[in-house]
């Protein structure tokens, strides 16, 4: 504890460890169809955090008593491989990797039109190469892509970060040692066109006020992710876009 | 995880009558069931209790044990929330493996708890780097009528206020207990709110089939201070940035509320605990 | 009435495509009279119906579509056919025989073994049940010679072209028999393998260049120095 005050994480005119202004998110780097095998891929760069996604599906359900017969069975499966933390990190899932594949599924079921295929499944598999604070953000923008390169229709891009309390003052985008040194954490997915929040978490201590600024924090933070979704895909598929004869 | 299957009728049935404030049970919306919480059945355990909200029924037991501290932290005791749930609790539930609404429940609890600083954990080292409290806490759910959570949280929470914890006295590098108590070093009493989103209204406390209609839920922690200390949306909805305000702002007087009544069940001077 | 895309203009799921009096077409949903695409592709306005012609997805089988399958499993009097979609096909012993099958006397595979193929046309799906097949029109039934392969579904309007205009010279230059499935399969059956081969080539360069204009002659082109 007694370190966290020689090194202080925010200085006095109000930069972040790494160089950064309170409300600016680290350089985003996404990008679509990665991989061969998947229906569907996408990779990140969030800052020093790195994670590939791929999408299967929509496929015949496996088992099929699992199969849902009114909507398609949606399924994701975050997990960090053993070299992506400083210490050598156990394959086998985590209680908290069995929760963050649980809000991170329900982060991105409410944009799919699972209603559109009955009785299939819909995979997303999440690999954490390395991590560095936010990865259920980066993985649930991630997906969001994959999704979209799987051409699984949707009613949004599901965008997400997280705000953080760190030394007193709200931080956008909370890198890893913001999150250990912190006071809170604050993760949020949004899904700008329905104006509905997908995902919401905190942990931490915050006022009343601080929740509410917060939240507003949460908005820009995602507006921003979300354009640069958008620049991803435009890249991707600018080359399809042309004065080619209509079929 | 089986199937949720929407009853749609029902969902209808409950929407249309929320629009007059109403709800299938006859409470407001804002309204909690009866909350019933009894301490102390567990005689084995260092604390234990029976909560009740509605027909959902919770017990939590707390229990001490020597270990390890974790290398990061070698000079403070561990807390570790689990939940268990009993296969006669629902029809739903079944034995084996808790699955990851199991997992998830035993988290959202351990995050209200442990972000509050419920209990601290400097005070329970033993052996310097060596040896410290374990303390694990863990609900089991007994009959599920709807909203878990809120009723888990407050199951662990009086367990913990209702414990004390064995006092023991260090010889060298061996840790021996006198067999007497000391009470719980309890800083705070964290109490968790959820509500359901079920079309465009929020809903206090929701039953069983409320949950199954429902869009989305939500819940939040607050400190005796008002802060907030911990939050969890949950199931695929969505909520709306606007919803969220108003909900945490319901959930802050209704955390009053239920913080007054633990008080006043446990018999504690509220003095006692707060900020330390 | 306000359309905020142009014609042929990329887009992505959510995109906020128009406000006002319109039907929604393919890959595009309304929401309190707003119009937005669900899929990446291409926007597509014909008669105030707004689509989006996509770029990436997965074949949904449409009544009337020529689909080719192939056979993963045989239960009693039917087949179950791979038709590269989520949802496999149901081919019954009635919709591919002209005589009835009676199960208790011959086995379904001694006509149709697993690992075939079968050209078949799609004649009924609602996504509740899989959609059933028909292989007894004229032209369809078993594969017994020639290639298949596996393109990109959302290609496959490219490979047929504007009024079968691409297949009809493909067709005309090669003397070959090619049948495009809407499932993103391909059957040739040329003189010789090299020259299935040669298809294969310029139908993978259909795939690969789509978007581009001049398409059939480059392709017409192709085919001409291949064949030299």
């Amino acid at each position: 504890m007694s370190e966290s005050k020689i090194e202080r994480l925010i200085s006095e005119d109000g930069i972040r460890c790494d160089g950064r202004r309170l409300d600016e998110i680290r350089p985003i780097k996404f990008q679509l169809g990665v991989l061969k095998n998947t229906d569907g891929s996408a990779y990140v760069e969030w800052g020093r955090t790195k994670i590939l996604v791929g999408v299967m599906g929509p496929r015949e359900s496996h088992p099929k008593h699992l199969a849902l017969s009114d909507k398609a069975r949606v399924e994701a499966y975050y997990r960090m491989a053993s070299f992506s933390v400083e210490e050598w990190k156990s394959p086998a899932p985590s209680r908290r990797e069995v929760e963050l594949s649980k809000v991170i599924r329900e982060a991105l079921e409410p944009a799919i039109f699972v209603e559109f295929f009955p009785r299939t499944s819909i995979d997303i598999f999440i690999e954490v190469l390395q991590a560095d604070g936010s990865t259920r953000c980066a993985s649930i923008s991630a997906a969001s892509l994959a999704l979209v390169d799987a051409g699984i229709p949707m009613r949004d891009l599901v965008a997400s970060i997280a705000v953080g309390k760190v030394e007193g003052k709200l931080v956008l985008d909370v890198q890893d040692k913001e999150d250990k040194a912190g006071e809170s954490d604050m993760p949020m997915a949004y899904m700008p066109s329905k104006n509905a929040v997908t995902l919401l978490q905190m942990d931490g201590q915050i006022t009343h006020e601080e929740f509410m600024q917060s939240i507003e924090l949460l908005k820009k933070g995602c507006m921003e992710v979300y354009r640069k979704q958008k620049e991803a895909i435009e890249s991707h598929f600018k080359g399809a876009v042309s004065n080619g004869e209509e079929a | 995880m089986s199937q949720r299957i929407v009853p749609t009728v029902k969902r209808k049935q409950i929407i249309e009558l929320s629009e007059s404030g109403k709800r299938m049970d006859g409470r407001t919306l804002t309204d909690y069931r009866d909350i019933t919480i009894q301490t102390g059945l567990v005689e084995k355990a260092d604390g234990s209790s029976m909560v009740s909200i509605g027909g959902t029924k919770v017990v939590a037991g707390i229990k001490f044990e020597v270990g390890d501290p974790f290398p990061d932290i070698p000079n403070e005791g561990v807390m570790q929330v689990g939940a268990e749930f009993v296969p006669f609790a629902s029809p739903e539930f079944e034995p084996g493996k808790p699955d990851e609404v199991a997992v998830e429940l035993a988290r959202v609890v351990d995050r209200g708890l442990r972000e509050s600083k419920v209990l601290d954990t400097t005070k329970l080292c033993l052996i310097p780097g060596k040896k410290v409290w374990i303390v694990h806490v863990d609900v089991y759910i007994l009959d599920h009528c709807g909203n878990l959570i809120d009723t888990a949280a407050l199951a662990a929470l009086s367990a913990m206020l209702s414990a004390s914890m064995p006092e023991a006295c260090i010889e060298g590098d061996t840790v021996r207990l006198t067999g007497r108590r000391l009470p719980m070093p309890i800083t705070d009493i964290p109490i968790n709110v959820t509500l359901a989103k079920i079309g465009s209204r929020l809903f206090v406390d929701p039953s069983f089939e409320e949950e199954e209609v429902l869009d989305c839920r939500f819940s939040v922690a607050f400190k005796e201070n008002g802060m907030l200390c911990a939050m969890q949306k949950g199931e695929s909805g969505y909520i709306t940035p606007e919803e969220v305000l108003r909900a945490v702002e319901i959930a802050k007087d209704k955390s009053q509320e239920i913080r007054k009544k633990v008080v006043e069940c446990l018999k504690l001077k509220s003095d006692k605990v707060g900020e330390s | 009435m306000t359309t905020f895309y142009e014609p042929r203009q990329l887009v992505s799921p959510g995109t906020l495509l128009a406000e006002g009096n319109y039907q929604p077409g393919f890959n595009v949903y309304r929401d309190d009279g707003k119009y937005y695409a669900s899929m990446v592709g291409l926007v597509d306005i014909r008669n105030n119906v707004i689509s989006v012609i996509p770029l990436r997805g997965c074949y949904i089988p449409q009544p009337g579509d020529l689909v080719i399958g192939k056979v993963v499993e045989c239960i009693s009097t039917a087949w179950m056919l791979d038709i590269r979609s989520p949802y496999q096909g149901v081919l019954f012993a009635s919709e591919f025989l002209s005589k009835p099958l009676n199960p208790l006397k011959e086995e379904a595979r001694r006509y149709l073994d697993v690992g075939e193929m079968v050209v078949a046309t799609v004649m009924a799906f609602d996504r509740t049940r899989n959609p059933s097949l028909t292989a007894r029109d004229h032209g369809l039934g078993k594969i017994h010679r020639g290639t298949v392969i596996d393109v990109d579904f959302t290609r496959v309007p490219r490979i047929i072209g504007k009024k079968g205009s691409m297949i009809t010279m493909l067709k005309k230059e090669t003397g070959a028999q090619i049948l495009v499935g809407q499932n993103g399969r391909v059957w040739i059956s040329g003189k010789s393998r090299d020259e299935e081969a040669i298809i294969a080539e310029a139908i993978r360069k259909i795939e690969l260049e789509a978007h581009t204009t001049g398409l059939t002659d480059r392709v017409r082109e192709f085919l001409v120095s291949k064949r030299r």
